[in-house]
């Protein structure tokens, strides 16, 4: 055999061998397997007088076809067809960096889960209005600091963006903290609400590495969100469950476990879990398929013909829709709803894909949540010229006009993408841009909304 | 001569035990040597040997471990178990149960000649 045939070979070998591991039913220990194999019958065949070439196309016709072959593997492991989240981390050929991922998330859950008690064990009495207020003010600082810490070590950022972030937490938690606001004023309700919205696009700046000009990179954050939410949702549930269990368990032998789940059980898990459901969502990602899209796409239709439904009421009947704050806020949930059903159709979407059913479909939900936010605004627009604004009401009547604004002109796009006249990416781009009207909005509500309403 | 696949099927595990009772061994050796003892009529799927031994190492009737001697690459060999043993102990018997049962059958009536010649011949 001569070196030019021998690197011959070597090339076709390292080919079948790349086929096969692209079967995920074959792993790597089976693909070893069974190249020693094909080079014991090429040894063989070469040996009794033939080419290397004809002794490799020999020797993989006699491994039999591909498919027959996973289909046995496949048979033999069927737990390979699941695919499973390796989380001890006992990949001994992955680099040292994502061998200490585990430890440094656990780290941040941690210090989050410290932190909260921090304030409890300086001294602030912990079933005081003030504590109330206190943790109130800072419920978004407390949870999301770690996890911009964790996302700073995991991307590797720089101490420019780091020095930016710290900046943007240390600005949310001085206004919060320092503006004159009483414990149930509106303002401070408000901010409350804001603040963990503001923060968490800050730490979308970490979750981007910096690069948050991309909007490549915003939309993998606007998934991540999607994700991230519906994690967190699933840690909740098991707390819950592990909460019932403790009560009922210590219950049983006369221990009451009430303070501790109220005062450690509860604080710590929930600001731990934000950490812990960040790092799964990265850690699955590759692994499972985003959960979001999935429920979009279940979800779409029902609400469009919920919609639809309510439409066709309205109209029938000819009934005022009954204007009040709370009215205004739930019609800024259902915005937020649609926009997320739009959000997470997008970010699933193969951008090359032709306009099909489920685009119309999903058009038909965006421009009857138009009409419907339209109808409702023509009936809150006479109230607040009659009343004033307040900090609730303009709240409520800027964060409608925000989403109005972005569904209207996602329509305007959607019909010209369904007609065929604009590229798809118009829609992404319109919708990663937005992201910084969303965060000028909050930092708006936290910082300028409490002295424009004094403090009230 | 050809041997059907199902018979194939049937007889892959107690070969393959019985090869693994003399003597640890890896995939393309039992190959080989089931092709030698057969004298060519048994004719495997090459890879198809690769599930069937894990399905044998699921049920504890062999044990794999990997050798890598210096300057070469690794291979996988396996050995029976004394539960292998067992089972082949068993599988032997009921062979030669269907082996007996088969000769009685043919001693009392000799091979007939096909009545019609198969295509080809």
């Amino acid at each position: 055999m001569t070196v030019d045939s021998n690197s011959e070979l070597e090339t076709q070998i390292a080919e079948w061998r790349a086929y096969v591991r692209r079967r995920q039913e074959m792993h790597q220990a089976d693909a070893e397997e069974l190249e020693d194999h094909l080079r014991g019958r090429i040894a063989d065949l070469t040996e009794a007088g033939l080419h290397p070439d004809e002794a490799f196309l020999i020797a993989v016709k006699r491994m039999g076809s591909l498919d027959e072959l996973s289909r046995e593997f496949a048979r033999e492991h069927s737990d390979r067809l699941w695919k499973q989240l390796v989380l001890t981390g006992d990949d001994p050929a992955g680099p040292a960096r994502s061998r200490r991922e585990l430890p440094v998330m656990v780290a941040c859950a941690a210090a989050a889960a410290l932190a909260i008690k921090v304030p409890g064990w300086l001294g602030l009495d912990m079933d005081s209005d003030a504590a109330a207020s206190f943790f109130l003010r800072n419920a978004g600082l407390f949870a999301l600091a770690p996890l911009a810490a964790y996302f700073a070590w995991q991307r590797r950022l720089g101490a420019g963006v780091i020095g930016l972030l710290a900046a943007f937490f240390a600005l949310g938690a001085t206004a919060v903290n320092t503006y004159p606001m009483a414990g149930d004023s509106h303002t401070l309700v408000l901010a409350a609400i804001h603040l963990p919205i503001a923060l968490w696009l800050v730490v979308g700046v970490a979750y981007v590495g910096g690069e948050w000009r991309s909007g490549q990179r915003r939309m993998d954050f606007i998934r991540f969100t999607g994700e991230f939410l519906i994690y967190y949702a699933l840690l909740a549930l098991g707390g819950g469950v592990l909460t019932a269990f403790t009560a009922g368990t210590f219950n049983a032998i006369g221990i009451n476990p009430e303070t501790f789940i109220s005062q450690w059980l509860l604080p710590c898990g929930a600001v731990a879990a934000v950490v812990v459901a960040a790092w799964l969502v990265e850690a699955k990602q590759s692994v499972v398929e985003n959960m979001a899209p999935v429920l979009t796409k279940v979800f779409t239709p029902l609400f469009t013909a919920t919609l639809l439904a309510f439409l066709g009421a309205v109209a029938f009947t000819t009934s005022v829709i009954d204007v009040e704050r709370e009215v205004l806020i739930v019609f800024d949930l259902l915005l937020v709803v649609v926009l997320g059903l739009l959000l997470y159709a997008l970010s699933a979407r193969n951008p090359a894909a032709k306009p099909g059913l489920f685009d119309k479909l999903q058009l038909a939900l965006v421009v009857s949540a138009l009409i419907i936010d339209v109808l409702v605004l023509i009936a809150i627009t006479g109230r607040i010229t009659e009343f004033g604004f307040t900090a609730n009401k303009t709240a409520a009547l800027g964060e409608n006009l925000i989403l109005l604004a972005n569904l209207a002109w996602s329509a305007w796009l959607f019909l010209g993408f369904i007609r065929g006249r604009m590229p798809f990416g118009r829609l992404e781009q319109w919708q990663t841009r937005y992201l910084a009207v969303y965060a000028v909005w909050a930092w708006t509500v936290v910082l300028v909304f409490p002295p424009l309403f004094d403090f009230a | 001569m050809h041997i059907t696949k199902d018979l194939v099927a049937a007889s892959a595990t107690p070969l393959v035990l019985g090869i693994l009772a003399e003597g640890e061994s890896y995939g393309y050796a039992i190959l080989k040597q089931v092709n030698n003892l057969s004298g060519g009529h048994l004719e495997w799927t090459d890879g198809l040997l690769y599930p069937l031994l894990h399905r044998l190492e699921r049920l504890g009737y062999v044990e794999s471990h990997w050798q890598s001697p210096a300057g070469e690459r690794r291979r996988k060999y396996y050995r029976i178990t004394d539960l292998g043993r067992a089972e082949l102990t068993e599988q032997r018997r009921q062979w030669a149960a269907v082996v007996d049962t088969l000769r009685g059958v043919w001693n009392a009536a000799p091979m007939p000649l096909p009545l019609i010649a198969p295509a080809g011949a």
